[in-house]
């Protein structure tokens, strides 16, 4: 049925312009966001002064700061639809599969935003060698889409929830452990020296965990989003 | 009871390796209790019965309280054998994580007052976690080499490796562990169920 997936595809992108004018309009959670990560990675630089770090630390220090930072905002989404009241006008508006990719995809702009500009800096502060920085990209590109796909839907049901703050991290980690396991894996063997050809596998792996994880959330979300 | 009178299964560890009689029953146990926990939230999103809720929530305590244990003993296991309580090998690694969220469930669940609201949101969250298990399996043990011998039950001919009185120790030890969880799962159940009808009733 083409019409019905068109005017599907038309009612994402209704979703994803309302929510960035919305963002647009106050930036809180790209104020948070971005200041929580740019904060982390100072407070890392600084306490490292002018030591140089070995390169499986540098992995493992890049990605927690991804996720906490990923951490702060992207909850924000739901949570402003609850606060605001408007949920139950979104739910009658719009069907919950455009609703949830909607969301995702402006989670997934909102932390691109803030990789754009963390991943440069730290490779200012840091010692991270810059000749691995362009076979860092695929990596990049997968880690955020995996932080995207498995934590959208967890924020939707920490919106509805008591103390939303405190549990999107909680319900968060432990559903991306091997996401994050396999980046900072990754990302070793990339600042050592291996190349793209050397984290095949891994790549793999981050787009099969991001598959997963979308068309899981695709199918739990109604079940969220109409309770 | 016999595990203390036969003498210990394995020579080499000796009266130590008497631990594994309730450590392997208590790790089968939990990972049965979650994927029963599991196929109880798919109930609950089909039918909308909170009777299944009752029996996910039971069943994940359960689990989470048998995690425990072969944690601890597993822990105690460790240090007698491999010399340090924890070492992050695969199987301590992945026990870790379960606990992880499953205590993530019950915070979930500790923190929706409304019981349809808690029922279904926590079931879509154990069901989201049980799916991530797989690419558990193939991220951890590329990190640190396993530590726990993989033919202590069954070799790889599929063939029991245990003698006749280790084997009839451990199966009783697996049945009597299985009827226990059934018990505590049967009581705990009707205990959350007497709860919410309790609550009910006072509203």
């Amino acid at each position: 049925m083409p019409h019905t997936s068109a005017s599907l595809a038309t009612k994402c992108l209704t979703m994803l312009v309302k929510d960035l004018k919305l963002e647009l309009r106050d930036k809180y959670a790209l104020n948070a966001v971005l200041m929580f990560g740019i904060t982390t990675l100072a407070v890392v630089s600084f306490s490292l002064g002018q030591r140089n770090l070995p390169p499986h630390l540098l992995g493992a220090l890049f990605w927690v700061i991804m996720f906490f930072s990923a951490m702060s905002g992207l909850a924000h989404i739901f949570i402003r639809e609850e606060e605001s009241g408007t949920s139950l006008a979104l739910r009658l508006a719009a069907p919950p599969d455009a609703v949830y990719i909607g969301k995702l995809l402006f989670n997934l702009i909102l932390l691109s935003v803030l990789t754009v500009i963390i991943t440069p800096l730290f490779f200012i502060f840091t010692n991270a060698p810059v000749s691995s920085a362009i076979d860092f990209i695929p990596i990049l590109i997968l880690g955020v889409l995996g932080l995207c796909s498995a934590t959208t839907l967890i924020a939707a049901i920490i919106a509805r929830a008591a103390v939303k703050g405190a549990l999107f991290a909680v319900l968060s980690f432990p559903i991306i452990i091997p996401l994050l396991l396999t980046l900072v894996i990754s990302t070793q063997k990339l600042f050592e020296g291996s190349g793209v050809g050397g984290v095949m596998t891994e790549l793999q792996f981050l787009l099969a965990y991001m598959v997963v994880m979308i068309v899981g959330s695709l199918m739990l979300f109604k079940f969220v989003w109409t309770e | 009871m016999f595990s203390f009178i036969e003498p210990a299964p394995q020579k080499i560890i000796g009266e130590a390796s008497r631990i594994f009689y309730y450590h392997i029953p208590q790790a089968w146990i939990s990972v049965i209790a979650f994927a029963m926990s599991m196929i109880y939230s798919i109930r609950f999103l089909k039918k909308r019965s909170l009777d299944e809720d009752d029996k996910a929530a039971a069943t994940a305590g359960l689990g989470f309280m048998f995690c425990l244990l072969a944690a601890v003993t597993g822990a105690i296991f460790a240090k007698v054998t491999w010399g340090s309580f924890w070492n992050w090998d695969p199987r301590e690694t992945s026990i870790f994580i379960l606990l992880l969220i499953y205590g993530a469930y019950f915070a979930l669940r500790g923190a929706i007052a409304e019981d349809e609201k808690r029922a279904a949101l926590s079931a879509v969250y154990a069901i989201f976690a049980f799916i991530t298990v797989p690419f558990l399996i193939f991220v951890v043990p590329r990190i640190v080499p396993s530590l726990h011998p993989s033919d202590s039950i069954v070799n790889e001919d599929m063939k029991f490796t245990m003698g006749p009185s280790v084997r009839t120790i451990f199966f009783s030890s697996l049945i009597v562990f299985t009827a226990v969880y059934f018990w505590l799962f049967n009581i705990t159940r009707r205990a959350l169920k007497i709860k919410r009808h309790l609550l009910n009733e006072d509203k």
